[in-house]
């Protein structure tokens, strides 16, 4: 069982790691405009020349 | 065309919601189509005084925060953002498109906000600025601090739930040694204590709160269970014991998060609907001030005495009596009077009505707050104190359960003690107990039911405002109407199209194109659209004139026509009328009428025949609203109502224990729409109106009635439901708690269970919604 020591720590450090990710999303505004991030994905990329 | 502008996208919510997708936009076409007229936008614009609203950032860049309306969809942001980055002096031009807001960062020294505004407002989008700090409440802070502590919960639930299912596992299998345990113990003791006092302190706030003011609410059985969870596994991991209930602590949290977030959200939208509106509100004046200058001042700056200019096509900003001109006022708002009233030198005009046929001036008697409007809006907030404030059901039960949870604890303590244990024992099966009826299920049962009912009506136009207004829906056993704009369409309409003569009609209509009066717009509506424009005059209170191929030719009221009383049309019709009179042809009859909504006499029909007790209160003259009641088969109605009469009606009704909900629109509906218990406006209806209204339905159909109606009946059914599944399952439970019973596994797993029940059994309303569509 000693394998544990190192895997639960590695399972932790990836769930900490989504957790980080999230709080950092809600941190950068990313929940504030939810209808218009649906929308924006139909406005065409300008084209470049 | 005509369609479009009549459509105009719903002030409230911003949203249109039936074209989101399809036959919106070809580069803004509907935002272009809706606004009223784009120069009067812009100078109300500037009226609102942007610059100083401007902020200034580190850089030194200008920053200002605008609402936009009509925007609808995809192309709309396009085409804002578009117009805006163009310029160069624009660092940042950004779109929020769920809360219609703007947000532009620029070098000021580059170009002035008027003018670096000005293409949006002229592809139709509207814009009004405002101060973000004014808007951001503590609320928005508050979304986000719990929406932090959900993910925080949410991943250490997660965690410790995958350690416990290993313990468990360890259990069955009984090849887990104590060391093994006791470590898996301790990474989950390192996870969840930290959780715990993050997360849970919405909950541990809101019970300190009620424990300080002497109450009790579900948050203190909620927070008791989570630290006595907690700190009790703790104790168990220290000794090396076997049972540790940090798992059920942390899901607990977590579920209780979910319905406090749903229930939160819920809230914050019906009070972000209610801040847009107020800040809409922005008014000017044109002032004539003594040397005949005229100048624009907000409304707020406008005294007694002072001379006021009403254009074509304004509402007045205050109250006052008219010095010289002469028109017809558009006072349906205030009063529910379908006709426009004749206002003349010397009669009073009142705050919020409409000029619709000549420039008036107007000497102001009262301003701001002592205005009609002001009265209204008076009346609305005592008779909105004057309700009695609404415990929601949730609430209720709370009130019963936490004293009985308490109570149930206690007494298994007490009697494993006496029966013999160990006083640690006793407390472990006393938490135990608690752990077991902490309201999990309750917790959810009603926000998640709100969430998907709230989706349901959405889907069909309907917005729930009030976060409590489909509990108080499902109560009511009274409906009151009022008639202008709500039961009918607000809008006269052209009755005897086909007895009257093509030619005549599009002479007719020639003449009306240029009038603002209601009468000469439905003939506009009614005729061709074919034909040159007519140099024609209007005589406020009298009618139109023109010369066509040298023959005067009158479109007005009998009398200015020159027609004695006696030449009547065949049909006896009384209502409002207007006659095309020309020498050498006889005179022709134009018969109008304001027709009813769509889906009106269904609905009305539909109502009694569920039981529901129906009334008519309109402001409108006796005549007008008897025939309508007649023809709606409503038995009850009170016509000539004031504002303050309506208040008394309902006040009465209250009395005898009738519980009404309100149907209006009008300015003069607004403290009736306070004072009932709850209460539905159209999205055509004065802002004062939707302000007060709990729910908005937009479109023209009253079938949102009956469907709002329908939808809160079933959600309460749901949510009763949903609380008989949870008191079932503390039936089965809460015995064995109290027997000691409940093993850390049992716990998780029957608490999951009940939830997710709960949340099931809510989806059903959305299943229903699916089948009646098809």
């Amino acid at each position: 069982m000693n394998v544990l020591i190192y895997l639960i720590p590695a399972a932790l450090f990836l769930g900490a790691l989504g957790l980080v990710a999230f709080l950092w999303s809600l941190r950068s505004g990313q929940y504030e405009d939810l209808d218009g991030a649906a929308n924006r994905i139909l406005i065409d990329d300008e084209e470049d020349p | 065309m005509g369609g479009i502008a009549l459509d105009k996208p719903d002030a409230m919510s911003g949203r249109n919601l039936h074209d989101l997708g399809g036959d919106c936009c070809a580069g803004g076409a509907m935002a272009l189509a809706a606004a009223s007229g784009l120069q009067a936008d812009y100078h109300s614009f500037l009226d609102a005084d942007p610059t100083a609203f401007v902020q200034k950032d580190e850089q030194g860049n200008a920053m200002l925060y605008l609402l936009v309306e009509n925007m609808h969809c995809a192309n709309c942001i396009k085409n804002i953002e578009g117009a805006l980055s163009s310029n160069p002096a624009v660092e940042e031009a950004r779109v929020n498109f769920s809360t219609r807001r703007l947000f532009v960062r620029w070098q000021e020294d580059l170009e002035a906000a008027a003018d670096l505004l000005k293409p949006v407002i002229a592809l139709g989008y509207p814009l009004t600025p405002y101060n973000p700090e004014m808007m951001q409440s503590a609320s928005a802070e508050e979304d986000r601090k719990l929406l932090r502590a959900l993910a925080v919960a949410g991943f250490a639930a997660a965690n410790v739930m995958l350690l416990s299912v290993s313990v468990w596992a360890g259990l069955f299998s009984e090849d887990m040694g104590p060391a093994t345990r006791d470590f898996l113990h301790w990474i989950s003791a390192m996870i969840a204590l930290p959780a715990v006092a993050y997360a849970g302190q919405p909950f541990f706030k809101s019970a300190m709160g009620a424990l300080k003011a002497g109450h009790l609410n579900m948050d203190v059985p909620i927070s008791l269970a989570v630290v006595l969870a907690a700190g009790l596994s703790l104790s168990e991991t220290i000794q090396s014991g076997e049972h540790a209930y940090f798992d059920a602590s942390v899901t607990l949290l977590f579920f209780l998060l979910i319905g406090r977030y749903l229930d939160k959200a819920a809230r914050s939208k019906a009070r972000s609907a209610a801040e847009r509106l107020l800040l809409l509100k922005s008014v000017a004046a044109t002032i004539i001030d003594d040397n005949g200058e005229r100048r624009t001042v907000p409304v707020e700056a406008v005294l007694p005495g002072t001379r006021v200019q009403v254009a074509v096509g304004d509402r007045l900003p205050v109250d006052g009596v008219v010095s010289s001109g002469r028109s017809d006022i558009d006072v349906s708002l205030v009063t529910g009077e379908s006709l426009p009233a004749i206002a003349k030198i010397g009669e009073p005009v009142f705050a919020g009505t409409l000029n619709l046929s000549a420039p008036l001036e107007i000497t102001t008697t009262k301003t701001g707050d002592d205005t009609l409007l002001g009265d209204i809006v008076r009346l609305m907030e005592a008779a909105e104190q004057g309700r009695a404030k609404y415990v929601r059901l949730a609430d209720r039960i709370a009130h019963y359960y936490a004293p009985v949870v308490h109570i149930l604890a206690a007494v298994t303590f007490a009697g494993w003690w006496v029966f013999g244990t160990d006083w640690q024992v006793a407390l472990i099966q006393a938490v135990a107990v608690l752990i077991i009826t902490c309201p999990c299920a309750l917790g959810l049962a009603v926000p998640v039911v709100q969430v998907v009912a709230s989706g349901r009506l959405l889907g069909k136009g309907i917005l729930v405002k009030a976060a409590d207004g489909l509990e108080r829906l499902a109560q009511i056993d009274t409906v009151v109407f009022d008639k202008t704009g709500t039961l009918t369409e607000g809008r006269l309409d052209l009755l005897n199209r086909n007895q009257i003569i093509e030619d005549d009609l599009a002479l007719a209509s020639r003449m009306t194109r240029q009038s603002r009066h209601p009468l000469a717009m439905a003939v506009t509506r009614a005729g061709p659209l074919a034909g040159e424009e007519l140099e024609v005059a209007e005589i406020p209170g009298c009618g139109l004139q023109a010369i066509v191929d040298g023959v005067d030719v009158k479109l007005g009221n009998r009398d200015w026509c020159g027609l004695s009383e006696d030449i009547q049309s065949d049909d006896g019709f009384v209502g409002p009328e207007l006659w095309l009179a020309r020498a050498g042809s006889a005179p022709v009859h134009f018969q109008f009428r304001d027709h009813l909504r769509p889906g009106a006499e269904k609905m009305i029909s539909n109502l009694k025949k569920q039981g529901f007790k129906v009334e008519l209160l309109s402001g409108d003259r006796r005549s007008v609203v008897e025939n309508i009641a007649a023809d709606l088969g409503i038995d009850n109605w009170l016509a000539q109502q004031r504002p303050e009469d309506k208040v008394a009606r309902l006040k009465a009704m209250a009395e005898t224990g009738q519980k009404v909900v309100m149907v209006g629109d009008g300015l003069n509906d607004a403290p009736a729409l306070s004072a009932a218990y709850v209460s539905i406006s159209p999205a055509s209806a004065a802002d004062v109106s939707q302000t007060a209204a709990d729910f908005i339905f937009q479109g023209r159909d009253l079938e949102a009635v009956t469907e709002s109606i329908a939808v809160a009946r079933k959600s309460r059914r749901l949510v009763l439901q949903n609380f008989s599944l949870a008191f079932t399952y503390n039936a089965i439970a809460v015995p064995m708690a109290v027997a000691g019973m409940v093993t850390p596994l049992f716990a998780a797993i029957a608490m999951s269970a009940s939830s997710l029940i709960v949340c099931l059994n809510s989806m059903r309303l959305k299943r229903a919604g699916r089948e009646d569509r098809i």
